[in-house]
């Protein structure tokens, strides 16, 4: 009942958790974010969201290793929970449906001539 | 490797749980950029990153820390805390005592201070009431008066009305009050103390009428009585209507036109008894019917206007008499100005040095301060010292906290809360000491002074005051411990170095330093008062009755009142005099003869008398004679006191003429000089004599002297001397002072300054004592084992005594030497106000050194003994 607040950008970050499957921690996520989508993602905003996704229960997390890059700090890897797969698919299912009910001459937009 | 300060930055602000992990990404990614753009643009994109990390969800939580002083915790320190106290119950005790009496002195000193700057502010006016006083120029001094000419109140309304709100004229005065008898109900008389003053009084100093108004004194025969006169006049009857009789005068009857409430005792006219109208005055006595701008007998308040300022006021008068008396030479040549002294400087500011407000009170009152000051520094200096030296105790309880993960600000809020806790309960202590001995203290402080439980400024001060010194107490203790290296505790290597000794020490001197100052200083004070009061006063003081002629039945009974108190028996002698011998009432210029300097313009006091006056207080003569009934030519001739004569320059006075112009009493203008006499100590016992001539005259006597017969006791003769009183003057109370207690009033102000400092030095002491004894037992405690194997060795107990009592003798004959200087600077500057003082001399000093050190050892060699003859079996077994 109660609705599923997913943000613009957590969408983003959770569909790139998904497809990172289980090597997605912070640094591959934001360099596939920038890969695909050609936008700069900073480090502020995505770990922002991903503390917010995590407090709202749509992913969880668990520590990896560190490297010797990272001068042995380890690395948070995150997974997406049942909850946020219903509220990914909330929010596609929405999207869809308002697709769905706008008439097809609103997207012809051969008006100008 | 990225910029430090940003990755500590980041390691500062960012929440434990994320820190790791981001910092980890941060360094990934400043390693790929490292690799790609460089480090320059590396550096830059990290510092980017790190900024705009920065955001709520990744700051810590505020809320989430505090948790780590919550109130559980809290009650964990207070309990820890009170048990502590208890465990030490001797420790505790001296602690919480010592501080409480530090602030039970600063209390007392508070409450006095604030009663002294509470001065006057009962009168609503209170800022903007002035008194106008007039400086005179004479022989390159300034001197200050509040006695002014008929002439200035309408001059100052007329001409400078536009600066004032009210000018009012006044004369103080004693008048006897009587009712009138009325059947059976006697009459009753009383002597009061009350005021002359214009119609606009009473609203000026808004008095707060009880019965009727303000506007009372429009009749000139109606007088405001205040409450307590009220009911000792009339009793419980309405007093509103009634007349009385003024010094039996029937052109001096009043009608009771409104009663006032009595003036509290920290008000300038406490003791006012009545108001009367300024006409009243000026009818009853026709030579002060004539306006002049030269015949000075009243004073003149003024209240200000909101527009102006004192000194803009003050400027504009100044010139006020000067402007009227052009014609007269010699008054010009003393230049009269005017200037106004404000109310809120009565009490605190009212000496007059060179035509200024010079201080007075005011300098007691930042005296006491800086005592109050330094006693409650002592008493903090007590707990700190004290609270330090016990740390080392507790360094295993501080290493386990540290080690089982404290924080420091932990431990800091720990030591912290328990120095409140202590600073609390000393408190409590100190505030129920103060309330019980309040009225011990008033009586000490001559005030009337409440506990102010009602007082929000008074609970708001104290809690501010009460977090000072925790905060301050507790911080050397709360920083010092919280110090302590976990490892190095724990394994039980820790010494406190000789470093840790030296602020104790440092804080001893200086505690010593303070007490022996304050010591020094308290009897030097005694010096003095006894050195003025040893001085020769040039008449007997014992057994010198004075009354003061109150109304005009007193006058012209000066044979009478002679012969029948003489066959009494119990009287020797009786004189009249214009002043008693405690006051010189009047003072003039004038005086000229062969070979003065005409550009000394001497003002000499000039006293009237009758004939026996020599005999009756005691004259005692260097040259010359007293003054002789049978002599006719006396009538024309002064007596002298030695100061005037030494002004003389003559090599024997006597004999010699002294021309006298522009005296109002006198009738002649040349007089001869019949005797001189050593120096009469009339005015101020701390000041020179004032140059003064007595001569004869019938006018202007406003005091009987009688001598006592020195075999009577005054409880057999004052009842004889009553009686005759009362037949010869019915009409007036028998009213007496002696002269030797008028005499002794003269002290009163520094024999008060004289108890204050002795009782705050002894509670100096007392706290440096306090200290000590920790301090020293302490040490004792410290150095167990050391003593245990030095006896198993074959040290004496005297040996031992020695040694541990010699650190500290050392440091107070340090405290001793720093403390010479100090007083001798501020005492030398104390003692210059006073043209008669006594000498610093080095014995005092020696004496409290001896005292102090004596002081030490008693207070050390307890602690030392018991220390040294403990079996070192068992000191050398324990722990």
């Amino acid at each position: 009942m109660k609705k599923y607040q997913l943000g613009e950008f957590e969408e983003i970050v959770i569909l790139t958790i998904g497809i990172l499957y289980k090597e997605a921690y912070g640094v591959a996520i934001k360099n596939e974010i920038e890969t695909r989508l050609s936008r700069q993602v900073s480090m502020g905003a995505m770990h922002s969201a991903l503390v917010r996704l995590e407090d709202k229960g749509y992913i969880k997390s668990f520590t990896g290793e560190g490297t010797e890059e990272r001068m042995g700090r380890p690395r948070r890897y995150f997974q997406i929970t049942a909850l946020g797969k219903k509220a990914m698919e909330y929010s596609k299912d929405t999207r869809n449906e308002l697709w769905r009910a706008i008439p097809k001459v609103a997207l012809d937009l051969k008006i100008i001539g | 490797m990225p910029p430090r300060f940003f990755l500590h930055l980041f390691r500062w602000y960012c929440h434990p749980n994320l820190v790791d992990h981001i910092e980890g990404d941060l360094l990934e990614v400043y390693g790929e950029r490292l690799k790609r753009i460089g480090k320059r643009k590396a550096d830059l994109r990290f510092i980017i990153d790190v900024l705009l990390l920065f955001r709520p969800g990744i700051i810590k939580p505020g809320e989430g820390y505090k948790n780590l002083i919550n109130y559980s915790m809290l009650k964990s320190y207070f309990k820890i805390g009170w048990r502590n106290l208890l465990k030490n119950k001797g420790y505790s005790f001296i602690n919480i005592g010592g501080l409480a009496v530090g602030m039970a002195v600063a209390m007392f000193i508070g409450l006095w201070i604030y009663d002294e700057l509470e001065f006057n502010k009962h009168y609503k006016n209170y800022s903007s009431i002035a008194r106008v006083m007039r400086n005179l120029s004479m022989n390159g001094e300034i001197l200050s008066t509040p006695i002014l000419p008929s002439a200035l109140g309408d001059e100052l309304r007329s001409k400078y009305g536009n600066h004032f709100d009210y000018v009012v004229m006044a004369s103080s005065t004693d008048q006897i009050l009587s009712t009138p008898s009325v059947g059976q109900s006697g009459e009753t008389k009383l002597t009061l103390h009350g005021e002359f003053i214009e119609t606009a009084g009473p609203e000026m100093f808004t008095l707060h009428m009880l019965h009727g108004s303000r506007s009372g004194l429009q009749d000139p025969h109606s007088i405001l009585l205040c409450e307590s006169v009220a009911k000792a006049l009339f009793g419980n009857d309405d007093p509103m209507g009634k007349t009385l009789k003024m010094n039996n005068s029937d052109r001096m009857d009043v009608k009771v036109t409104g009663i006032y409430e009595d003036f509290p005792y920290n008000s300038e006219f406490y003791g006012m008894q009545f108001y009367a109208p300024f006409e009243l005055f000026v009818s009853a006595n026709p030579w002060a019917q004539s306006l002049s701008f030269t015949n000075d007998f009243l004073n003149i308040y003024v209240m200000i206007g909101n527009h102006t300022t004192f000194e803009s006021a003050s400027d504009q008068i100044r010139d006020a008499i000067l402007n009227n008396v052009r014609e007269d030479k010699n008054y010009v040549s003393v230049n009269p100005q005017l200037t106004l002294f404000p109310m809120k400087d009565w009490h605190l500011r009212s000496v007059w040095k060179n035509g200024v407000m010079a201080g007075g009170a005011i300098e007691i009152v930042w005296l006491f301060g800086i005592v109050g000051g330094f006693v409650l520094l002592l008493a903090c200096i007590n707990f700190m010292n004290l609270s330090t030296a016990r740390s080392e105790k507790r360094a295993r309880e501080v290493g386990i906290r540290k080690a089982s993960g404290s924080a420091r600000i932990q431990l800091m809020s720990q030591f912290f809360s328990e120095s409140l806790l202590v600073v609390g309960l000393a408190f409590v202590v100190a505030l129920v000491g103060v309330s019980s001995l309040l009225n011990w203290f008033n009586e000490l402080a001559g005030k009337q002074m409440e506990m102010p439980w009602m007082n929000v400024y008074f609970w708001l001060s104290s809690l501010i005051f009460i977090l000072i010194t925790g905060l301050l107490a507790g911080s050397y203790p709360a920083l010092y411990l919280s110090s302590f290296n976990a490892v190095k505790v724990l394994k039980g290597s820790m010494r406190a170095g000789r470093f840790a000794a030296i602020p104790r020490k440092v804080l001893v001197v200086t505690q010593f330093t303070v007490s022996v100052t304050m010591i020094v200083g308290t009897i030097i004070v005694y010096q003095q008062i006894q050195f003025a009061k040893d001085r020769p006063v040039g008449y007997s003081r014992d057994g010198l009755l004075l009354i003061q002629k109150t109304s005009p039945d007193f006058y012209g009974k000066h044979d009478v009142l002679l012969t029948e108190l003489k066959n009494t028996g119990v009287v020797l002698e009786l004189a009249e005099s214009s002043s008693p011998p405690t006051a010189i009432w009047h003072e003039n210029g004038g005086f000229d003869w062969t070979g003065k300097d005409p550009a000394f313009i001497p003002q000499w006091g000039t006293l009237t008398v009758t004939s026996e006056y020599g005999k009756t207080v005691g004259w005692e003569f260097r040259n010359g004679r007293d003054f002789s009934e049978e002599i006719a030519s006396d009538s024309a001739g002064f007596v002298i006191n030695e100061a005037a004569a030494k002004l003389l320059g003559f090599d024997d006075p006597v004999g010699e003429t002294i021309r006298w112009g522009g005296g109002w009493r006198s009738k002649f203008n040349s007089f001869t000089i019949i005797g001189v006499i050593r120096d009469m100590v009339m005015k101020s016992p701390f000041a020179t004599p004032l140059p003064s001539v007595y001569f004869l005259s019938k006018n202007g006597l406003n005091w009987i002297n009688i001598r006592l017969n020195p075999q009577t006791s005054a409880a057999e003769a004052l009842p004889k001397i009553e009686a005759v009183f009362r037949k010869i003057i019915p009409s007036a109370p028998f009213d007496y002072k002696f002269a030797d207690q008028e005499y002794a009033l003269k002290f009163a102000a520094e024999e008060r300054v004289g108890k204050l400092a002795s009782v705050f030095s002894v509670l100096a002491i007392l706290i440096s004592c306090l200290g000590l004894f920790g301090l020293a037992s302490f040490v004792a405690e410290q150095r167990t084992k050391e003593i245990g194997i030095r006896k198993i060795v074959g040290a004496s107990v005297f040996n031992l005594w020695r040694m541990l009592s010699g650190d500290f003798v050392i440091l107070v004959a340090l405290s001793c030497l720093i403390a010479i200087p100090i007083d001798y600077y501020f005492l030398a500057a104390w003692l210059k106000q006073y043209e008669y003082r006594t000498e610093i001399s080095w014995e005092v000093f020696a004496g409290t050194g001896m005292a102090a050190v004596i002081i030490t050892l008693l207070t050390v060699s307890y602690q030392a003994v018991k220390a040294a003859t403990m079996n070192p079996v068992n000191s050398l077994r324990s722990e």
